[in-house]
């Protein structure tokens, strides 16, 4: 089963990354942007097959490993072949 | 001085502390591979730079994960010495021993120069052999050493005289030029509340030899000779 | 099934003769993996088909060379039972395609040359040129190979501590990524390609395979056209981190008595690592290729041979050896698997999911390489110079001089490589005319650099060779070392042109007359050929990478000016105008000849300066190159952060005096100039005084002064300004 984890830094932490894309985008003509944020996503392919135990999985290796909670916070998705 | 460098694929600092360790302590350290867990009889464990991992989730994020970082937590709850440099400080931020994280720096880009330290307190087995408020240089080589952490934490850390170090001018004054990766409060090292635990970004041990431009490191190497002594 | 047929091999690069031959060593239709076998291996950057009858003019022996070109990189005795393994190697074509990647695999593949003979890399340079700084592709170029170099270079954990960046048009389709290592090893312990032992297993190590830059060695060999962006994804992926596990894994195996042969997969991976290893060896080898470990589903023979996967090496080992040496990489969390064996039968025979699908007779795919004795037509010498006025005065056209892209400061570059990893650098970019690093656990220290003056080349191939080596062996020279050897990176366009293929001709015939000279031989080399975008060529760019050595590092000088000492220019001025940066930044023209290298006022001047180094006279010197004399004063200034009051030149048009780039010469800053001058005559070497080190700024002998701090914002503004806000693509780890 396919989970997908996605890690953002959490609000209240610059990102200035994000910044730089933003004006990046700006500079190459792209005009309404607001805030800009990246992140990164983890696509995991598990073998458990119910949905709810996978969610539990991947949130617990996502607290331990994926995200650093100091900085970061993250959304599981679960589904997909 | 019974010193240990910790060892993780993709560290590669390991030879540059262990000269400055043996420089300090006459004696050469022990390598302690990661998958090793038996720390006993050691004073001090340093964790060197590098990309452990290749840092590639987040920089120290898997070593912290790793079975001698267990050890290493224990040698600390049993009040042993830790001293984590560039990769080690992140080591140490992901694994808890330390408070904060180390972001990517406000430039973005990776940072090889030198820069300078202010020593916050000179009453520590690292900083003994330096003055409070005394500057020394030291080189800095890394991507993610911005330090962060909220407001309340900053507060409680200054509150409790646990900044170790901050990014300043040759003279000492703390100046957003003079923080060159974007740093809260100018943090370049942090100690743990007992003193004991310090983590810090640049390199001291790649500035103990007159020939490779100069020796500002070397009393931090020396306050643990002494402090390790007899 | 692919069908193939004289058209198919046009498309993978063999031209219908060499596809004849192809069928006449066969003796029937090749399959589709023997193509792709013959099309890499008799590939421009593999055959070195329309070089080889050039290269063979260089010297490349002397007393303390111990490999010259033919093994990975080249060997030198340093002292102490030491050897000095380096070697430079070009990435140039993955770098335009994609300049992050290209530049970080340039890195790993050059380290691979270097520690697959045994030695564990210290240090790395890189010699860039890059298009016209207006040229919006060129910002994009430089962000990223600079980045991409310090990405791998920082991670592998070896420092990177010289190197050189210009600017021209020329390279505007066409940068160039040249990267050097240099690495240490015990003299007595160097690991050689040659397959040996008949039976003796094949060992594959490192990462797997995947489909990355399959036909990576056919691109790096024909000429771009307009659809290189289309060609994308088949740039190959650096690894750092399994890069320094495989260093660490394969040093640990080199010190047990496992190893008979072992080389990296570099360009055409598979192909030419087991090729080149069983033809060196005069054995034959089977490939068991279900053995290979794959990152990619349901791949083909084809695609293995020719993967350009990075961070794999070959290595035959000893009988009974195979459960040790696995042990070792799987402590280092690589792969490990015994591929194949070798063979008596003198052919490399590959198979696959049970069938054979590739058998071919190695002698002939060696020996039959094709060999182009391609036409010539020598560049036409310049007509000399008419003498040039001086439009503005020497102190603006200082200012604007190191303001310019070439002379400016490269602290924005150098800040984003780790130049002290290791513990070792006493010289870093910038404080010295090479790069000086200590041996580890020694006195001894190795000077390193890299130069070339591709206007010069361009101007008269000839003179531009011989000054690219002078300029290498004068830089190793101003730190107090003694030159041994060089690598070079012959960077050129389209060798069926004529006109190229006479650049490259002479400028050959030059370097191999200076290396003669100066007793300073070839020992490894790349050769980089059809740098060129719809049909525009390079520069010729002969680039050097120099290795000298020092007894002791203690007795390296750099070139920070200290207060309170005599200035003397040793070397002789005529004022040398042609190709000068004076002469394109202030007088908008880029003509004339070169300035000549006289090799032995080159070497007189340099043997004098090296020992009065050693003697302890000197304190501070510097080269006189690019620019000229108030450039390398003005370098020297701001370095030291110290001043310096000029006198008058001789009698020769001021602008020629101070801008001039005649060369042989050096800049010693001494405590007793009268002392140093005397030495020089007595030496037969010309020298004069300059004036004397001191205050915060420079005074010219009109009698202008320029404040440091002046002279800092022009020197220091470029880069910056120019690279601006920090760019927006992520770079991995730190």
């Amino acid at each position: 089963m396919k989970v997908t984890v996605t890690v953002m830094l959490k609000d209240g932490v610059l990102d200035p990354q994000g910044k730089a894309i933003g004006h990046a985008l700006a500079g190459l003509g792209f005009a309404g942007i607001g805030e800009v944020r990246a992140g990164k996503i983890i696509e995991l392919d598990l073998a458990e097959t119910d949905p709810a135990r996978a969610r539990a999985a991947a949130e617990t290796m996502a607290r331990k490993l994926l995200a650093n909670t100091v900085i970061e916070r993250f959304d599981i998705a679960v589904g997909g072949a | 001085m019974r010193a240990g460098i910790v060892v993780f694929p993709g560290i590669n600092r390991e030879r540059d502390m262990a000269i400055a360790l043996e420089r300090a302590a006459g004696h050469a350290p022990r390598m302690i591979w990661h998958r090793e867990t038996d720390l006993a009889g050691l004073d001090l464990v340093v964790i060197p730079g590098g990309f452990s991992f290749g840092d590639y989730l987040r920089c120290g994020a898997m070593a912290a994960q790793s079975p001698v970082m267990a050890a290493v937590r224990a040698h600390a709850a049993r009040g042993g010495y830790v001293l984590g440099v560039c990769n080690g400080f992140q080591i140490l931020s992901e694994a808890g021993m330390l408070p904060g994280a180390l972001l990517r720096n406000a430039g973005l880009r990776f940072l090889s120069r030198d820069c300078h330290l202010r020593v916050e307190r000179a009453d520590t087995a690292f900083t003994r052999r330096y003055q409070q408020g005394e500057v020394f240089r030291a080189p800095m080589a890394h991507g993610d050493g911005n330090y962060f952490a909220d407001d309340a934490t900053l507060d409680r850390l200054e509150g409790e005289g646990l900044v170790a170090f901050r990014y300043a001018t040759p003279a000492g004054q703390v100046t957003q030029a003079a923080n060159p990766n974007g740093s809260a409060r100018a943090i370049a090292g942090l100690y743990s509340p007992n003193l004991r635990v310090l983590g810090l970004m640049p390199h001291p041990e790649d500035l103990v030899d007159p020939l490779l431009g100069g020796e500002d490191g070397k009393p931090l190497f020396a306050s643990l000779a002494e402090a390790f002594a007899a | 099934m692919t069908e193939v047929s004289a058209d198919l091999a046009r498309q993978f690069g063999l031209n219908d003769e060499e596809y004849a031959r192809v069928l006449a060593i066969l003796g029937r239709t090749p399959s589709l993996t023997e193509l792709g076998i013959f099309s890499v291996m008799w590939s421009e950057h593999c055959s070195y088909k329309s070089s080889r009858v050039w290269l063979k003019q260089l010297p490349t022996a002397a007393p303390w060379v111990i490999h010259g070109p033919g093994e990975n990189a080249g060997v030198v005795d340093i002292g102490e039972g030491l050897a000095a393994i380096f070697k430079m190697e070009s990435h140039n074509h993955p770098s335009f395609i994609e300049p992050y990647q290209g530049a970080a695999t340039g890195v790993g593949g050059i380290l691979r040359d270097v520690f697959t003979m045994g030695a564990r890399p210290v240090a790395n340079l890189n010699a860039l040129r890059f298009g016209s700084p207006e040229n919006p592709v060129t910002r994009r170029v430089v962000d990223g190979v600079v980045r991409g170099i310090g990405g791998y270079g920082n991670c592998v954990g070896v420092p990177t501590v010289g190197g050189e960046i210009n600017f021209h048009p020329a390279y505007d389709g066409n940068p160039l990524v040249n990267a050097m290592t240099v690495g240490i090893a015990p003299a007595d312990r160097i690991f050689l390609s040659a397959a040996a032992g008949i039976g003796n297993p094949v060992v594959y190590v490192g990462s797997k395979t995947g489909r990355d830059g399959i036909h990576g060695a056919t691109m790096a060999s024909a000429e771009f056209g307009e659809d290189a962006e289309a060609k994308r994804p088949t740039v190959q992926v650096g690894d750092p981190f399994t890069e320094k596990l495989l260093i660490e894994a394969c040093l640990e195996l080199m010190a047990t008595d496992a190893i008979v042969a072992i080389q990296d997969m570099g360009a055409a991976g598979l192909t030419s690592s087991s090729v080149e290893m069983a033809g060196k060896g005069g054995v034959g080898i089977a490939l068991d290729l279900d053995a290979v470990p794959q990152r990619e589903t349901a791949m083909s023979a084809y695609e293995m041979m020719l993967s350009e996967s990075q961070e794999r090496m070959l290595i035959v080992l000893r009988p009974g050896r195979e459960a040790m040496a696995r042990a070792i990489f799987e402590k280092w969390e690589l792969d490990f698997a015994v591929i194949g064996h070798l063979t008596e039968t003198g052919r490399i025979t590959v198979r696959h999911r049970g069938a054979v699908e590739a058998d071919i007779p190695l002698a002939p795919l060696a020996d039959q390489a094709p060999l182009y004795h391609r036409p010539t037509e020598f560049t036409p010498p310049p007509p000399p110079l008419e003498p040039v006025a001086d439009p503005i005065g020497l102190g603006p056209a200082l200012l604007r001089l190191i303001a310019g892209p070439d002379l400016c400061s490269r602290a924005w570059v150098w800040d984003q490589y780790d130049a002290t990893v290791g513990g070792q650098t006493v010289k870093r970019p910038g404080a010295a005319d090479a790069a000086v690093v200590r041996i580890d656990g020694h006195r001894r220290a190795l000077a390193l650099t890299t130069d070339c003056t591709p206007r010069y080349c361009a101007a008269d191939p000839r003179a531009g060779g011989a000054q690219a080596v002078a300029e290498a062996w004068r830089n190793l020279t101003a730190v107090g070392a003694t030159p041994l050897a060089i690598t070079d990176n012959m960077n050129f366009g389209n060798p069926e042109k004529p006109a190229i293929m006479g650049q490259f001709a002479a400028a050959i015939e030059g370097m191999a007359a200076a290396c003669r000279a100066l007793d300073f031989p070839v020992v490894s080399g790349n050769v980089s050929l059809y740098n060129e975008t719809a049909g525009s060529p390079i520069l010729p760019t002969p680039a050097i990478g120099g290795l000298g050595v020092l007894e002791d590092a203690a007795d390296a000088v750099g070139l920070a000016l200290a207060p309170e000492l005599d200035l003397v220019l040793i070397g002789h001025t005529a004022g040398w105008l042609g190709q000068s940066l004076w002469l394109r930044e202030i007088a908008g023209r880029e003509d004339g000849p070169p300035p000549p290298v006289d090799l032995a006022a080159e070497r007189s001047a340099g043997d004098f300066v090296r020992a009065r180094i050693l003697a302890g006279d000197i304190r501070a010197c510097h080269d006189v190159s690019d620019g000229g004399l108030l450039v390398a004063l003005a370098e020297m200034a701001l370095a030291g952060n110290t001043g310096a009051r000029l006198a008058a030149g001789p009698a020769i048009p001021p602008h020629a005096f101070w801008f001039g780039e005649d060369q042989g010469r050096y800049v010693a800053a001494v405590p007793d100039g009268e002392a140093l001058l005397a030495a020089a005559a007595a030496a037969g070497v010309p020298a004069l005084r300059l004036g004397r080190s001191g205050g915060a700024g420079l005074t010219l002998p009109d009698g202008l002064a320029i404040s440091l701090v002046e002279l800092r914002a022009a020197h220091e503004r470029f880069f910056p300004d120019w690279m601006g806000s920090p760019g927006a693509e992520p770079d991995p780890g730190g």
